[in-house]
């Protein structure tokens, strides 16, 4: 980590001193200043046709100020200093304690914690280059088979300055660089319509196209809705779950992720609240989140409140370790922040969230985990899911599976949701594969925000799984 | 739109003005503020007060579209703005039916947006109500711990104006109270919510909210996983709403022109149930997305779907007609000034029944009233019809509600599930929701448990 003077800060520190003492004129303990200004560019190709090139700007600042138990904030889109201080009188007000007075806050230098090197920054790349890609989705697409009918393809970056200073000192910048390419393909056969989909994207900049083969993501879309055409129906009822590496990371994003974040525990709206210590999953388990994983879809430098992003143990061979934290929380424990503290834009408060949430490898020959299933179901892409924190129940979709019949993959079927409970299904994971992989990138909501989000694992075995198929 | 906004819409046309020889230009601007109030456990736990503006260009030459906007309306960024639309334009493939709306005649219907009350509503008062509607959820059962209760307004200005002739500008602002819950039983934990949607704050009814928190955390206690078997399906009004709201995708215009709609080549013939009647009508005020115009400023308007179960129209916007040589239906969307127009239903209606939900139960002899579903967004597939949700309810045995159940998939497929409507409630419900919530029952739906 390194501490370097900003060259060109969003807002001059003293600006921000002046602002943050405001943020803290009626007696509030903490006030901070999020600076954010977002550059971004998309292209959609649909049909055959480039439809649309759409460039976008998005400047602002959120003004957050705490006093005891209350929050007030206020955002605004005028930086300047009249503009900043409006903002943080406003907030000022919301979090009104009756006392006065002014606050004076000294910041120091701007901590830079970056974890991502962006070898050509996407807004310096000509848009015909971005255009070209999704004429190459296209074709490929359309190559593999003449079922496919239709094609989607989606290209995005944006570059993301933010700027976070606060009433204890902390004063951070990053830059956020992320770089998106998807694909949906519709295919149709006798049975009527199915889809595919892919999506590759990485917190770096055009390189990402060196790096990837754009075609071969085509591909992987269009023969999942080929395949799809001759799926049968999905089985109902319980049975054991073969869920393919880097494809069901959402699996724990669900079952156990959104149950470790501190604020959902704080309010005993998790069912892991009270379980540290304790065994919560199968031994196998291993679980973390990391801010920091290179390249990774949910990679930050420093958290939306201006902490350094970390790589944090949350179950430990299937045991509690801890939970994920914010500025808030944290405080109210008496803890370290663990930079988790997240919002999707400045206008936005920020809250716990997750960043890239992964299962380490076990020690099983994925293909042996096949042929050691003698009937159930093998996920090789899931959709999204959403979860109950409370009760546990969570559902997520699986968008390509098929059957296992003695100990081999077989037909394909067609989609479905399935559905279990979070430490019911952690503790029925008895097999795990040696054989760890990144999922897609996703975007996880909560509260009506969303964030980038990474998740991964190797090849697993859930013991029993409840399949939301419509076959007997 | 009923009243103008004189300096947003001198804004818009000052952009349009600068339209060059052979572009068609589309401005669109919008201003807005937002109070946000949470409290938890009786203290206030925040108050957001946020304001944001935006302008959203779209410029279209030789048939080529260019597309920028920003979240200010600073002047200097809406030039940078029109000359990155502009820029936009040469990456664009050539689309022989790309084009702005053109004025149709079809007369605006009024209806009234802005509440005069709610804009003065003061601050202590709405964080007063928050307070109050916890306070009645804790009351209203034991069991029940609070975990958030809000209260959000908004207000909201925009302006459209183009170089075809449309200019339209309006203001509204609506609010809302919701409450979430949790109940406990020993280990087990359930969550519920209950909201009010009004013109102002007067016209909530916490009472209600409240126990709706209160009944929907409480009612899934001591809830098990069923056994899988086939079983009739009562949707309760709040699921009805989503179910509905999926069929959207598949009426859309542009997604029939694409390929993308499994009601392609169906138009005229059975698709539904003869006891099925679903209206696409925005002019009803009763409606929570009532509109007066769609997103690229034509007049809203009433459109049958599908008429006694049989496939009247799909829904299109300018664009979407010209594609399939018909008229725009007045169903453009918009989400703001970041991107452009879409198609879609505004304001989805199911003609009522004649029942209440306790006489549709009682006509049933093995069933489940689903009374939640989860993963909409990832069981559900709109271009291939598979359909499968993950459900809690309650076992409904020879007319009879029984215990509650949970953790268990209900799935069929669009196609079938509209075929097998077996009957309607009368029990409309106008949700703040895209389309309106009714008791709607499905025959021959697989539930899907241990």
């Amino acid at each position: 980590m390194a501490k370097t003077q900003s060259a060109e800060p969003l807002v001059a520190p003293d600006v921000l001193e002046r602002v943050l003492a405001a943020g803290r004129s009626t007696g509030a303990e903490f006030s901070e200043v999020y600076v954010e200004d977002k550059r971004s560019t998309s292209a959609g190709l649909d049909d055959g046709k480039v439809e649309q090139v759409t460039s976008g700007r998005d400047r602002g600042a959120g003004i957050r100020v705490v006093s005891g138990e209350t929050t007030g904030f206020a955002h605004t889109s005028d930086l300047s200093e009249r503009g900043l201080l409006a903002a943080a009188q406003a907030a000022a007000m919301a979090a009104k304690q009756g006392g006065g007075g002014v606050n004076k806050v000294q910041l120091g230098d701007v901590l830079r914690h970056s974890v991502n090197t962006v070898k050509v920054a996407p807004d310096g790349v000509e848009k015909s280059r971005k255009v070209e890609l999704l004429k190459r989705v296209d074709a490929a697409a359309r190559a593999v088979n003449a079922s496919i009918v239709q094609v989607s393809a989606g290209y995005g970056d944006s570059r993301r300055r933010i700027l976070v200073a606060n009433s204890n000192g902390v004063l951070s910048a990053d830059e956020q660089v992320r770089t998106l390419l998807r694909v949906s393909v519709v295919a149709t056969g006798d049975g009527g319509m199915q889809t595919g989909y892919d999506s590759l994207g990485h917190t770096i900049g055009f390189e990402m196209f060196d790096e990837n083969d754009v075609e071969e993501l085509a591909i992987r879309a269009a023969k999942q809705a080929v395949t799809k055409l001759s799926a049968r129906p999905a089985p109902s009822g319980a049975m054991p779950v073969v869920i393919k590496r880097g494809s069901g990371g959402v699996l724990f994003h669900e079952a156990c992720g959104h149950g470790l974040e501190a604020d959902l525990v704080g309010k005993s709206a998790s069912v892991y609240r009270g379980k540290m210590g304790e065994l919560v999953a199968s031994s196998l388990v291993t679980l973390v989140d990391d801010g920091t994983m290179t390249a990774e879809w949910g990679a930050i430098g420093i958290d939306d409140e201006g902490h350094p992003s970390q790589r944090n143990t949350l179950i430990q061979d299937g045991v509690l370790t801890d939970y994920m934290w914010d500025y808030l929380r944290a405080r109210k424990e008496g803890r370290a922040q663990s930079g988790n503290g997240r919002r999707q834009s400045y206008q936005h408060l920020p809250m716990v969230r997750m960043t890239n949430t992964f299962v380490l490898n076990g020690k099983e020959d994925p293909d042996e985990i096949v042929r050691n299933t003698k009937q159930g179901v093998y996920v090789a892409k899931l959709g999204g899911g959403q979860v109950d924190t409370a009760s546990g129940d969570f559902v997520f979709g699986m968008t390509e599976a098929y059957l296992i019949e003695n100990g081999e993959i077989t037909e394909p079927l067609r989609e479905g949701n399935l559905i279990g409970n979070g430490p019911e299904v952690l503790k029925d994971i008895d097999l795990l594969g040696n054989d760890f992989a990144m999922g897609n990138p996703g975007t996880c909501g909560k509260d009506g925000q969303g964030v980038p989000v990474g998740d991964g694992q190797p090849t697993l075995r859930v013991r029993s799984l409840t399949i939301g198929g419509t076959a007997a | 739109m009923t009243v103008g906004v004189p300096d947003l819409q001198k804004l818009a046309d000052s952009v349009v003005e600068q339209a060059k020889s052979g572009e068609q230009i589309e401005a669109y601007v919008s201003r807005g503020g937002e109070t946000s109030v949470r409290v938890y456990e009786g203290e206030l736990e925040h108050f957001v007060s946020a304001q944001s503006e935006g302008v959203g260009i779209r410029i279209i030459k030789d048939g080529r579209t260019g597309f920028a906007y920003a979240g200010t309306l600073e002047p200097s960024a809406i030039a940078e703005v029109l000359a990155e639309a502009r820029d936009n334009i040469q990456f664009g493939t050539v689309d022989q039916w790309a084009g702005l709306a053109e004025p149709d005649g079809v007369q605006q219907i009024p209806q009234k947006f802005w509440d005069e009350e709610l804009a003065s509503y003061p601050t202590d008062k709405k964080i007063e109500i928050t307070k109050e509607l916890e306070k009645l959820t804790l009351a209203a059962d034991s069991r029940v711990r609070s975990e958030q209760s809000n209260y959000e307004d908004g207000w909201g200005e925009t302006a459209v104006s183009t170089t075809t002739g449309i200019r339209e500008s309006g203001r509204g602002n609506s609010c809302y109270v919701s409450v979430a819950t949790l109940a406990d039983d020993g280990d087990e934990a359930q969550t519920g919510f209950g909201f009010s949607v009004g013109d102002s704050p007067k016209e909530f009814d916490l009472q209600k909210a409240a126990r709706e928190a209160a009944d929907r955390a409480t009612r899934l206690l001591g809830a098990t996983k069923p056994a899988s078997k086939k079983v009739t399906i009562v949707l309760d009004p709040y699921v009805t709403s989503q179910f509905v709201s999926i069929l959207s995708s598949a009426l859309n215009g542009e997604n029939l022109a694409k390929g993308r709609s499994l009601f392609a080549d169906r138009l005229n013939e059975q698709v539904a149930d003869a006891r099925f009647t679903l209206v696409d009508d925005p002019t009803n005020k009763l409606a929570y997305t009532a509109t007066d115009i769609d997103g690229e400023g034509l007049a809203a308007r009433r459109n049958v779907l599908i008429e006694n179960g049989v496939l009247k129209m799909f829904v299109h916007s300018s664009y979407s007609a010209r594609r399939m040589n018909t008229k725009s239906t007045g169903n453009a969307t918009r989400g703001g000034f970041a991107g452009g127009p879409g198609v879609g239903c505004l304001a989805m209606q199911v003609q009522p029944g004649t029942k209440t939900q306790a006489e549709l139960i009682a006509s049933i002899d093995d069933g489940v009233l689903i009374q939640d579903v989860a993963g909409m967004h990832s069981g559900v597939n709109t271009i291939s019809g598979d359909f499968s949700t993950g459900a809690s309810g309650i076992v409904i045995t020879n007319g009879t509600l029984g215990a509650p159940i949970r953790e268990f998939t209900i799935a069929s497929t669009l196609q079938k599930m509209l075929l097998n409507i077996v009957d309607l409630g009368k029990d409309i419900d106008w949700l703040p929701m895209r389309a309106v919530g009714l008791s709607l029952v499905i025959s021959d739906v697989m539930m899907s448990g241990s």
